[in-house]
C-alpha cells in the first residue's frame, strides 16, 4: 500500500442532476421550448393555477405539461381534461423532480407529440419547500407559489426555494379578508430573501391577478423565440 | 429526505472519478465535501445517509468530511461583507438591505478525494 494522495476535485455533488438538467435545456432550447419549473408546498394551488392558466394559454400557446406527483395520477387527470398533452411522473419515494425524471418525461412526450410544435412546457413539481429548490430540471425559470393560509413568514424559514424563484405568485388572496394575515410583512420577508424575484398577488377563485400572471408568461415566451 | 438522492449523486460522481484512476487499484479513505450553510442539506443526515448507502460496497471504508462554508452577503448599499441572519430577514445590519449578493453559503462541493494505491 502506498501513501495516501488527495485530489482536488472541486465538483458539484449534484454534478449528474446538473449534466442531465443541462442536456434537458438544450432539448428545450432545440425545440424552441420555453420549460417553466412550478413549485410550492402541497396544496398551495398548483394545479388549479395549471387548470385555469392553461384555459386561456393553450388558445394563444401550444402548451403542455409535465405532472410530477409522489403516488398517484389525480393531477395528471384533472390537467387531460384541458386536451392538452400531459405526462404524469410517479416518484415514488422521492420528494422531488429530478433531471432525469423530466428527461423520461420528455421522452413520453416526444412519443406523444412532436416537441417542435410546442410553445411552453409547465413542469408541475412535487409538493415541497425544500428539495425541489436543490435539484434542477433544465428549466428556463421558476415560479414559487405560496399561499397566504400558509403564513407571512415561509419565505425566512425556506430561503432557498424563495431565492432561487424568478417569479414567486401569492396564492389564495381572496381569502385576506377572512384571516389575521399582514400581506406587506410577506412581501417583506419575499423582498428580504429575494429582491430581485417578481411578486404576483393571486386568486383562483375571483380569477384576480390571472391577467398579470398570463401577461408573464407571454412576455416570457415571446421573448425566448425571438432569442 | 433529499439526502439520499444527494447521496446518490455523489456516488455516481465519485464512481465516474474512479474510473478514471482504475477503480480496482485504489481504496478511497476520505471524501471532502464544502457543503454552505445556505443550502438545503443537513450535514449529518449526509453522512448517515452515505455511511448506510456504502455499507457492503467498495466505498464501505470510506469517511465523509464536510467543511461548512458559512453564508456570507454583501451588502448593495456599503460593499461591507456580513453574515445575513433569518432573524434579521438576512438584511445587512450596516445599512438594512435586502440581500442581493451571496458571496459564500450555496457550496455543494466535492473538494477532494484521499486514496491509496493498492
Amino acid at each position: 500500500m502506498h501513501l495516501p494522495i488527495s485530489d482536488k476535485i472541486e465538483l458539484n455533488i449534484l454534478h449528474q442532476n446538473s449534466h442531465q438538467a443541462e442536456k434537458n435545456k438544450v432539448k428545450f432550447n432545440n425545440y424552441n421550448l420555453l420549460c417553466l419549473n412550478i413549485m410550492s408546498s402541497p396544496g398551495a394551488g398548483k394545479t388549479r393555477l395549471l387548470e385555469i392558466t392553461l384555459e386561456d394559454l393553450s388558445k394563444k400557446f401550444h402548451s403542455a405539461v409535465l405532472e410530477g406527483d409522489m403516488t398517484t395520477n389525480l393531477d395528471a387527470a384533472r390537467l387531460e381534461k384541458l386536451n392538452i398533452p400531459v405526462i404524469p411522473i410517479t416518484t415514488g419515494r422521492a420528494c422531488h423532480l429530478d433531471a432525469n425524471m423530466v428527461s423520461g418525461g420528455l421522452k413520453l412526450l416526444e412519443q406523444k407529440i412532436n416537441p417542435y410544435s410546442l410553445d411552453i412546457l409547465l413542469v408541475e413539481n412535487v409538493g415541497n419547500l425544500v428539495c425541489p429548490a436543490e435539484f434542477e430540471i433544465g428549466e428556463h425559470f421558476k415560479v414559487a407559489l405560496l399561499s397566504i393560509t400558509e403564513g407571512e413568514d415561509k419565505p425566512l424559514k425556506y430561503p432557498i426555494m424563495f431565492r432561487e424563484a424568478d417569479l414567486i405568485l401569492i396564492t389564495k388572496v381572496d381569502l385576506l379578508p377572512h384571516l389575521n394575515f399582514d400581506i406587506n410583512e410577506l412581501k417583506s420577508n419575499i423582498a428580504s430573501t429575494n429582491p430581485k424575484a417578481d411578486v404576483i398577488e393571486i386568486s383562483s377563485i375571483t380569477k384576480s391577478g390571472f391577467d398579470l400572471w398570463q401577461d408573464w408568461i407571454s412576455k416570457k415566451i415571446l421573448k425566448f423565440k425571438n432569442n | 429526505m433529499h439526502e439520499v438522492d444527494m447521496t446518490k449523486c455523489l456516488i455516481l460522481s465519485i464512481e465516474e472519478w474512479a474510473e478514471k484512476k482504475n477503480k480496482k487499484k485504489i481504496v478511497v479513505e476520505k471524501i471532502n465535501l464544502k457543503i454552505g450553510e445556505f443550502t438545503c442539506v443537513e450535514p449529518i443526515s449526509l453522512i448517515n445517509t452515505f455511511n448506510a448507502a456504502v455499507l457492503g460496497s467498495w466505498l464501505d471504508s470510506s469517511e465523509i468530511t464536510i467543511e461548512k462554508i458559512p453564508f456570507e452577503g454583501k451588502c448593495s448599499k456599503c460593499n461591507k461583507l456580513y453574515f445575513p441572519k433569518k432573524e434579521n430577514g438576512y438584511k445587512s445590519p450596516c445599512c438594512n438591505f435586502n440581500l442581493e449578493e451571496i458571496i459564500s453559503g450555496r457550496e455543494l462541493k466535492i473538494a477532494s478525494i484521499d486514496f491509496k494505491e493498492k
